[in-house]
């Protein structure tokens, strides 16, 4: 085996070991997990509710409904991949392993890149069974729905995410105390420039020119596009999404690794737990 | 092979004609809040203040000091989890700073807190560990049971969560975790801290084991002199970031004319071993 593939070889064992610490971790945290599914559940209903309240005819009280609905999975959807890529320092830190990592041989991108894989992977799992169960609550129909169009662009869109949860990742790395809180800022602030429950035409235009370079805005207004109108995987939703990505990931990791650099400076790579 | 024989990675990087580790000149100093002087007022403490020694192939060095002497910062400087403010290591030829991946393939470390994802067990604790160093499932399937079973770790807790195991068997538990990845180097910064008489017996014992059956270069930092006087072929003092001697007990012994290490502490600091352990809490808390 030549050095390249012999290299190669030891960092996909390496992201594979990362998906798979997750899944022993998320069996044994399974009730937990549970609880917060059914929060979360409860939490959408909350919102999608309100499309019955503004007493529509039935067929705009539907599509209101599932407008909603997707607003609501998406951003649990993101809430899971920026918990994850967010929490590669901060849960460490806790359990007091993150020195061992760091100092294991792996490069930093699979480190990275092994969280957002399983943050997607659990997170798509996730929004799949958030979104038929609250459809079904709420009995919302989706005869012309293009589901296998919705799940890919979700799919596309999850590299651009993870590039910005890198990004944020960081946080806990220059101040452990509270930077974890700063990457759900973060999330926040981006689903509320890409029209989360609501078009982006109806914001401020400063707000409406944000929303260009948010990959969210994309996610959202194709998967939308998909899952009322049937309407297929459209090009003009995927490039966008494709040079964010391409932008959002190298960005992100030279962010985490100046970071990096940072905490071994000032010694703040320690267990706090 | 054996599953726990150094894997050719590690042996092709490893310059067999250069010390295990140099060090010289080496420095770190950190920077911290310091309220006497006003609210966002800053002072540098220096935690190593020009370090310099080195160690052959297979020897055992013993790092003694006191809580807060810089030993702990010695430890994560050479494996890659500090950078340092001045001067050089160098770990089999290698520069720790500039040529790090090469280091984190050749170095593992025990530190005084066992440190594990506390929900999972010890076999998957091991196997995460083990996945960085490019140990695939084939390997860790024999490579685990066999490493625990060496550490004197009961086989049938294997899977039980590493929450119920006590001190000891944690400690155990970590010290398989720094030998399944065959480290060249092995980098123990208080291992047996918080052990009881009986664990700590066992785990030194495992640590004069494993210099004979690895080939292990091993730097022991400990506060424990008895410890460092029946584990080291050498041992040095530091003290407040400052490295005042490092050689074999007898030779300690020899230079202060005294007969004990506390005595030898005493003659080369002019203060009792104990007598700092509660003197400053944030130095201790900066510098482990």
């Amino acid at each position: 085996m030549t050095a390249v593939a012999a290299t190669l070889r030891s960092e996909l064992i390496g992201l594979g070991g990362i998906v798979e610490r997750n899944v022993y971790l998320t069996k044994r945290y399974f009730l937990w997990d549970l609880a917060f599914m059914v929060w979360t559940i409860a939490n959408t209903l909350t919102i999608v509710f309100i499309a019955r309240a503004v007493h529509l005819p039935a067929a705009k009280e539907n599509r209101l409904a599932t407008m909603l609905l997707v607003g609501a999975v998406i951003w649990a959807f993101l809430g899971i991949i920026f918990e994850f890529v967010t929490e590669t320092v901060a849960w460490e830190r806790w359990e007091g392993t993150i020195e061992y990592t760091f100092m294991a041989p792996v490069s930093r991108s699979m480190h990275l890149f092994g969280m957002g894989a399983f943050a997607v992977l659990y997170g798509l799992i996730r929004a799949t069974i958030l979104f038929f169960v609250v459809a079904a609550f709420i009995g919302i129909h989706m005869p012309v729905a293009n589901f296998g169009a919705a799940f890919a662009l979700l799919a596309i869109a999850s590299f651009s995410f993870i590039g910005i949860g890198m990004m944020t990742s960081v946080l806990p790395l220059i101040s452990p105390e509270k930077g974890a809180q700063l990457g759900f800022v973060m999330q926040g602030m981006m689903l509320v420039v890409s029209g989360v429950y609501y078009p982006v035409s109806v914001m401020p235009h400063w707000m409406q020119a944000i929303a260009k370079i948010s990959p969210a805005t994309y996610a959202l207004r194709g998967d939308r596009a998909s899952i009322v109108d049937g309407a297929g995987l459209a090009w003009a939703n995927v490039w966008p999404l494709l040079i964010i990505a391409i932008v959002a990931m190298p960005l992100g990791l030279a962010i985490f690794k100046r970071g990096e650099r940072y905490a071994k400076k000032h010694g703040k790579l320690k267990r706090s737990g | 092979m054996s599953s726990l024989a150094v894997p050719t990675s590690v042996t092709t990087s490893v310059h067999r004609d250069v010390p295990a580790v140099e060090v010289a000149d080496l420095r770190k100093d950190f920077r911290r809040r310091d309220r006497r002087a006003g609210r966002f007022a800053r002072r540098r403490m220096s935690a190593l203040k020009g370090v310099t020694f080195t160690m052959a192939r297979g020897e055992c060095v013993a790092i003694l000091g006191q809580n807060g002497s810089g030993k702990s910062t010695l430890v994560r400087l050479l494996s890659t989890l500090l950078i340092h403010d001045g001067g050089e290591a160098r770990i089999f030829g290698h520069d720790a700073f500039r040529e790090t991946r090469a280091i984190r393939r050749l170095v593992n470390r025990v530190s005084v807190e066992a440190s594990f994802f506390k929900k999972m067990s010890a076999s998957e604790n091991l196997s995460y560990a083990a996945r960085f160093y490019g140990m695939g499932p084939a390997q860790t399937r024999t490579a685990i049971p066999e490493i625990l079973e060496k550490v004197g770790f009961p086989a049938d807790r294997r899977n039980e969560s590493m929450e119920n195991l006590s001190r000891g068997m944690q400690q155990k538990v970590a010290l398989a975790r720094a030998l399944l990845t065959s480290p060249v180097l092995l980098l123990l910064d208080e291992p047996t801290t918080g052990l009881d008489p009986r664990s700590k017996l066992e785990v030194q014992e495992f640590i004069k084991s494993v210099r004979v059956e690895h080939d292990a270069t091993i730097l022991l930092c400990t506060h424990d002199m008895a410890e460092a006087e029946a584990l080291a072929d050498r041992v040095g003092l530091l003290d407040r970031g400052e490295l005042l001697f490092l050689e074999p007990v007898a030779d300690v012994k020899r230079r202060y004319g005294v007969d004990t290490l506390e005595a030898a502490f005493f003659a080369a600091t002019g203060r009792a071993f104990e007598e700092e352990q509660t003197e400053d809490d944030e130095i201790r808390e900066v510098f482990g």
